[in-house]
């Protein structure tokens, strides 16, 4: 034992200062280089009656409607997106490209919506602001995988490595519901999972909050309908926080907590990261 | 290096079979040295019901499959392969085929409480109706004896891990009977399939098992192509096996990094998942997925990589520090002695119930899809497999260990020896065909059995995951065991459940 104490402290600190910044004032290294996000679209350059990238998505995230005008317009809910990149192959003139994107975490579902037309950038209702006060330092979380792939579990385990080690936050995975602050569920919430879930949820004290953390908690996902799914939380539980994603990744997930806590501010407005 | 086709011709033998004379068939094939793998249910074009069973042989052989009109109620072959008593409880629980003498009549894939109108795979099932569901307890042994305990543990665990329920019967320290519960999270993903074009199948495949999409997604793929008699490019079957090798590393050092948390090295469990964590970020950099996702499809690979330039020199760097991990975990002997002896499974009991992977391996039976009925690029490789006999946790960890050092050489291989060419050929199933994929996942045997429509889309999917396999095996190893071994044993499985439940 005391050889591993040893092995540890040799190797030093692997821990990234991400999302701290380095001297010189530019971002830290946040572990996602290389990793592909939410595709980008630029639907003014879109043909007339062009379909392709609807017909390509697997989840029904992208949609072409007409407007009042009768002017065809393109709309992406990226709660629904599972970042397949399947639409950027399928179009034919450059207008859905690749991204970095991924930092989607929002409080409100509209967020998620990139809507294209008179009227512009739909934000939505704003929540209200609830007070989070007593939270800013400490957050304790129960997560509730409601039939997930495993995917976004191993996203949120990765979350304890030394990578990132998200205990430096002040944030901590609790086992029972009663220590828990914020719900996060995962999974597109199976028949079998609803009740175990509807249960943590009552076992919680107020205030509560929960999390959607994926495209399936968000909508149901890839597995969204059939026989045994729903449509993840909607309709089941009241949703605080929305991460889209499939899986977000760590830094994503991070990234949310930290929003959701006022520690940082909320990078998609409609559909759009805001810099 | 030769452009061999990928497929040895033909992959299944098929017979047709009588129900009635199944159980003397495959009682026949066991004796032979064969293995039942699976077994399914389909509605063929006309909507009428067929079963199919699949079976192994000897290494290099062709798979054989028994197709058969089941006569309701049909005989059980789980007295004779008690593997596929699984199997017939699932057909049961989809497709309302009744089976005699089943030694386990219970649900199994259902939870008890969920009545479906129409069983849900049967053409007539509306829709997207969720079944009607009332939470009841499932079948458990009776126990009247008042020293007995009884301790439900789940669905909801401690700690992020996935959602499965065990119900322990324990006296003192003392186990006595487990009963896990799982199909908690049962999706109904074969269903998903049908009547989806192939390329959203992929992403569907992809996400059955998060972590272990790639295996997931080649033996969908390979599935299809054999429905459509394509052959894939030798650079794409090189890729492809690549990108497996990278999905084994990383979960393996996962599974490392958790068995250290089980016996307690808080500094190995740290090392174990940060290794883990950069292997996924090299996978970011090559693929741009931390799962390896999005780029396989029918027909070999959506867009070429250059694994050479983006990872040669990161996997350089990471090598000796894999390496002196695993030699000082080996070497701990408090997580030793956690591991000696725990949670021994026999050759029988893994041969019987159909342990899979480095499970079935670390009991001692030498098996490896990669190896026996090669795929992708591993015709070309020559892959190692490691065996062991003893069949206890630390067997399957020795198995894991040498099963990385094996991964790591098999990428470096790939690496040095990666052809040019294209990576992608046409691939259109004709209508009303059928293929049958597989694929050694990190927790091993994968199969696919993809019966194409006259739409030219699936209109039938059946998975086998490893993590099915090794469920129903698991606790075997735990009935008359402590309580105090219990986590490790668990650990030592590395089983998912995402896989399983589908």
């Amino acid at each position: 034992m005391p050889a591993w104490t040893l092995f540890g402290l040799l190797k030093g600190k692997a821990t990234t200062a991400w999302p701290g910044r380095d001297a010189a004032g530019s971002e830290e290294y946040s572990g996602q280089d290389g990793l592909l996000g939410m595709p980008r679209f630029a639907p003014q350059h879109c043909g007339d009656g062009c379909r392709m990238c609807a017909d390509a998505c697997p989840t029904d995230a992208i949609s072409v409607k007409n407007d009042s005008k009768g002017a065809e317009r393109l709309s992406v809910d990226y709660g629904r997106c599972v970042v397949c990149q399947l639409c950027i192959e399928a179009c034919p003139k450059g207008v859905a490209r690749a991204s970095s994107d991924w930092a989607f975490g929002a409080r409100n579902r509209n967020d998620l919506q990139f809507l294209v037309g008179p009227g512009g950038v739909a934000g939505g209702e704003k929540k209200p602001t609830e007070p989070r006060d007593g939270f800013r330092r400490s957050l304790h979380i129960r997560h509730v995988d409601a039939g997930s792939c495993n995917g976004c579990e191993s996203e949120l385990q990765a979350l304890n490595n030394p990578f990132y080690n998200l205990h430096r936050f002040g944030v901590f995975f609790t086992p029972s519901p009663r220590f828990a602050d914020l719900l996060l569920v995962t999974g597109s919430v199976t028949y079998a999972m609803r009740e175990p879930l509807l249960r943590t949820y009552e076992a919680m004290a107020e205030p509560r909050w929960v999390m959607a953390c994926g495209a399936c908690a968000v909508c149901g996902g890839i597995a969204e309908g059939g026989y045994a799914c729903g449509h993840g939380l909607e309709g089941v539980l009241p949703v605080d926080l929305y991460l889209p994603g499939c899986p977000p990744n760590p830094a994503a997930i991070i990234e949310a907590v930290l929003m959701f806590l006022d520690r940082t501010r909320q990078r998609v407005k409609g559909g759009r990261l805001v810099e | 290096m030769s452009d061999v086709k990928d497929i040895a011709s033909p992959p299944v033998e098929m017979r047709t079979i009588d129900p009635a004379a199944l159980p003397e068939a495959v009682g026949a094939l066991i004796e032979g040295g064969g293995r039942m793998q699976m077994a399914y249910a389909l509605r063929d074009g006309s909507g009428a019901l067929e079963l199919r069973y699949l079976a192994s042989g000897r290494p290099r052989e062709p798979f054989l499959a028994w197709r058969c009109r089941p006569k309701d109620p049909v005989p059980s072959v789980a007295a004779v392969s008690p593997l596929i008593g699984w199997y017939e409880r699932e057909i049961t629980d989809l497709f309302g085929v009744r089976f005699t003498n089943q030694p386990e009549p219970y649900p199994l894939v259902l939870h008890r409480g969920a009545h479906p109108l129409v069983p849900p795979l049967d053409p007539g099932y509306p829709g997207d109706t969720p079944m009607a569901f009332r939470e009841t307890e499932g079948a458990m042994p009776e126990t009247d004896h008042p020293d007995i305990q009884k301790l439900p543990f789940g669905p909801v665990r401690a700690d992020v891990v996935e959602s499965a329920q065990f119900i322990f019967l324990y006296v003192g320290e003392h186990i006595l009977h487990l009963q896990p519960q799982l199909f908690f999270k049962h999706r109904g993903m074969e269903k998903r399939f049908e009547g989806k074009p192939l390329s959203h199948g992929v992403i569907l495949a992809e996400r059955v098992s998060g972590v272990g999409g790639v295996a997931h997604a080649l033996a969908f793929c390979q599935a299809v192509e054999q429905a459509a008699g394509c052959a894939v490019p030798l650079r794409a079957r090189m890729l492809r096996s690549l990108l497996a090798e990278l999905e084994r590393l990383y979960n393996h050092l996962h599974y490392f990094g958790h068995l250290a948390d089980t016996t307690t090295l808080k500094v190995g469990q740290a090392e174990g998942k940060l290794l883990e964590e950069r292997v996924k970020q090299i996978g970011a950099r090559l693929t741009g997925s931390r799962f390896l996702r999005g780029l396989l499809t029918p027909g070999g690979l959506r867009r070429d990589l250059d694994p050479g330039a983006k990872m040669g020199a990161e996997l350089d760097a990471l090598r000796p520090a894999i390496a002196d991990y695993l030699r000082r975990l080996d070497g701990t002997n408090s997580y030793l002695d956690r591991l000696i002896s725990t949670g021994i499974l026999s050759h029988k009991v893994a041969l019987d119930q159909g342990a899979t992977g480095p499970i079935e391996r670390a009991s001692g039976i030498d098996r490896d899809l990669r190896r026996d009925h090669p795929y992708g690029g591993y015709a070309e490789l020559c892959v190692t497999v490691p065996v062991r006999a003893e069949g206890d946790a630390h067997a399957r960890a020795r198995v894991r260990m040498a099963e990385i050092d094996a991964s790591l050489a098999l990428i470096e291989r790939v690496v040095r020896s990666l052809p040019d060419g294209p990576v992608r050929e046409a691939c259109v199933p004709r209508p009303n065909t059928e293929g049958l994929g597989w694929a050694e996942s990190p927790r091993g045997s994968l199969y696919y059995a993809v019966h194409i429509g006259a739409d030219g889309r699936p209109s039938r999917v059946k998975i086998k995951s490893p993590s099915y396999s090794n469920w129903r095996t698991f606790p075997f190893t735990v009935h008359d065991s402590n309580l105090m071994d219990y986590a490790i044993n668990e650990a030592s499985f590395g089983l998912t459940v995402a896989g399983c439940d589908r």
